[in-house]
C-alpha cells in the first residue's frame, strides 16, 4: 500500500504530454496539451482502479443485479432527460421521458425493472449539455475532464446543474451517496467495455480518435440524429 | 402455347423480383450484416485468429464495400496529393483496419438481432442510406449504410455508428500523421497497427 502512495504521483508526473514539433493545434482543441495530460492521468486511474473493480462487478454480480443497477440509475437519467425536453420544448418526448420515470419508479420498484422499455416506450437521452446547444451555445474548446472523461466547454457546464440536482447527491447520509457514486461509477464503467475495446481496436492515435467521434456525437445528439450537412460529409 | 408464354412471363417475372431483392441495398446490408454475424457466433476461434478472420472478412466485405471510396473520405483533402500507388497501399491497410474494427463492433453485440429498415427509393436513387439497429438495453445502437450504386450492385462507401461515421471519423488522424511524417508515414502507421 505504501508503494502506491509513492506510484501514484510519480504516475501522475509522469503523465505529462508532449506534441510532435510540428504537430498543429486542431481549432476545436487550443488545450490539446493539457488535455492529453489529463487524458494519461484518467487512464491510468482506469487501469489500476475503475477497469478491474468493474470487471470483477461484471464478474461477480449476477446479471440481473447488473440490469437493476444499470435500471435504476438509468431511471434517474430518464427524469433529468424529461426536465431537459421541457427545456428544449420537446413535448412529445417530455411525454414519454416522463411516462418512463412514473411507470419505472412505481410499478418498476424504483427504477430497478424497466417496464417501460418493455411497453415500448423509447428511452431518452437529453441532458442539460444539449439543452444549452438546442438554445445555440456554442461547443467551445474540447476539454477533457479528470475521472470523467472527454467534454467540452458547453458539456461540462451542463454537467453543473445535473450535480447539483442530482437526486444521489441529496441522499440524508454521506455514505449512502458515496456508495450510490461509487455504483454508478462501476455501472457506466462496466459498460464501456465494448466501446473501449473497439476504441483501441480502431484508433492509430486514441486520443485524437475519440475527440473526433466525441465531438461528432454530441452534435448528432443536439440534433437529435439529423445534423446540418457539412461541406466534408 | 399461349398459356405457355404467359406462364414463362410470370416466372420471369419472379425471377425478376427475386434478383431485384436479392440485390436490394437493404437486402444487402441483412445478409452481409447477418453472415458475419453468425460466422462469429459459430466459430469463437475465428476472432482470435487475425489471419483466418482477415480472410474471412475479406470474402465476406469485399464485394459490398467500396474501400477506394472509404479511404478517400477518410483522407479528405490529402487523397489528391498521393501517387496511385500510394493510394493502392493506403487502401489496403485501410481496409484490413475497418474489416477488423467493424468486426469487433459486431462481435459485440452477437448475441443480439439486427433489424434493418426497409428502404424507400426510387428506381433512379443511385445513393441511399440502409438504417438499421441492434436492441441492446434501453436504448438501440443505431448503425446506417451509405451506399452507392455500381452497376448493378450496391456497395457500402460508409458505415454510422451512433452518428459517427467509422471513415470521417480518421480525418484529424490522418491529417495529424501525415503533416508529421507524411503519406509515406500514413502507411507505415497503418501497416504497424495491422500486424
Amino acid at each position: 500500500m505504501k508503494s502506491l502512495f509513492v506510484v501514484l504521483p510519480a504516475l501522475m508526473l509522469g503523465a505529462c504530454a508532449s506534441l510532435p514539433p510540428n504537430h498543429q493545434l486542431s481549432p476545436a482543441d487550443p488545450y490539446e496539451k493539457a488535455n492529453r495530460s489529463v487524458g494519461m492521468f484518467n487512464e491510468i486511474v482506469d487501469i489500476m482502479f475503475l477497469k478491474p473493480v468493474a470487471k470483477a462487478y461484471v464478474t461477480v454480480a449476477p446479471e440481473l443485479v447488473q440490469k437493476g443497477v444499470s435500471n435504476f440509475f438509468g431511471n434517474i437519467a430518464d427524469g433529468w432527460s424529461a426536465v431537459n425536453d421541457i427545456l428544449q420544448g420537446k413535448t412529445d418526448k417530455a411525454g414519454d421521458d416522463l411516462g418512463r420515470l412514473l411507470l419505472n419508479t412505481t410499478f418498476g420498484f424504483g427504477g430497478v425493472f424497466d417496464l417501460a422499455t418493455d411497453a415500448g416506450i423509447d428511452k431518452g437521452n437529453e441532458d442539460f449539455g444539449q439543452t444549452l446547444g438546442f438554445w445555440g451555445v456554442p461547443t467551445g474548446p474540447y476539454l477533457m475532464l479528470p475521472l470523467l472523461g472527454p467534454s467540452n466547454v458547453r458539456d461540462g457546464l451542463g454537467l453543473l446543474p445535473s450535480f447539483l440536482f442530482d437526486p444521489i447527491s441529496k441522499l440524508s447520509s454521506g455514505a449512502t451517496s458515496f456508495a450510490f457514486t461509487g455504483l454508478r461509477a462501476i455501472d457506466t464503467r462496466a459498460g464501456l467495455f465494448t466501446t473501449d475495446a473497439l476504441l483501441n481496436q480502431a484508433s492509430l492515435d486514441k486520443y485524437t480518435y475519440v475527440r473526433s467521434a466525441y465531438l461528432k456525437r454530441r452534435e448528432n445528439l443536439v440534433y437529435d440524429g439529423k445534423p446540418p450537412k457539412t461541406e466534408d460529409d | 402455347m399461349k398459356l405457355f408464354h404467359k406462364m414463362s412471363a410470370l416466372v420471369l417475372a419472379f425471377a425478376a423480383t427475386a434478383v431485384m431483392a436479392q440485390t436490394a441495398p437493404d437486402a444487402v446490408v441483412k445478409n452481409v450484416a447477418n453472415e458475419v454475424l453468425a460466422a462469429l457466433k459459430a466459430d469463437a476461434s475465428l476472432g482470435a485468429s487475425p489471419q483466418k478472420l482477415g480472410a474471412f472478412l475479406d470474402s465476406k466485405l469485399s464485394p459490398n464495400f467500396n474501400f477506394t471510396r472509404m479511404t478517400a473520405l477518410a483522407m479528405g483533402r490529402n487523397w489528391r496529393t498521393a501517387s496511385p500507388e500510394q493510394q493502392k497501399a493506403l487502401t489496403a491497410e485501410f481496409k484490413t483496419l475497418l474489416n477488423r474494427t467493424y468486426s469487433s463492433a459486431l462481435a459485440g453485440y452477437k448475441d443480439k438481432a439486427i433489424d434493418v429498415r426497409p428502404v424507400k427509393m426510387a428506381a433512379s436513387d443511385t445513393e441511399v442510406i440502409v438504417k438499421t439497429s441492434i436492441a441492446s438495453g434501453a436504448s438501440p445502437i443505431l448503425i446506417d449504410y451509405s451506399m452507392e450504386k455500381a452497376g448493378d450492385s450496391w456497395k457500402a462507401y460508409d458505415v454510422t455508428v451512433a452518428g459517427v461515421s467509422l471513415v470521417t471519423n480518421y480525418r484529424d488522424e490522418f491529417n495529424n500523421v501525415i503533416r508529421e511524417s507524411g503519406i509515406d508515414g500514413l502507411i507505415k502507421s497503418l501497416q504497424a497497427k495491422n500486424k
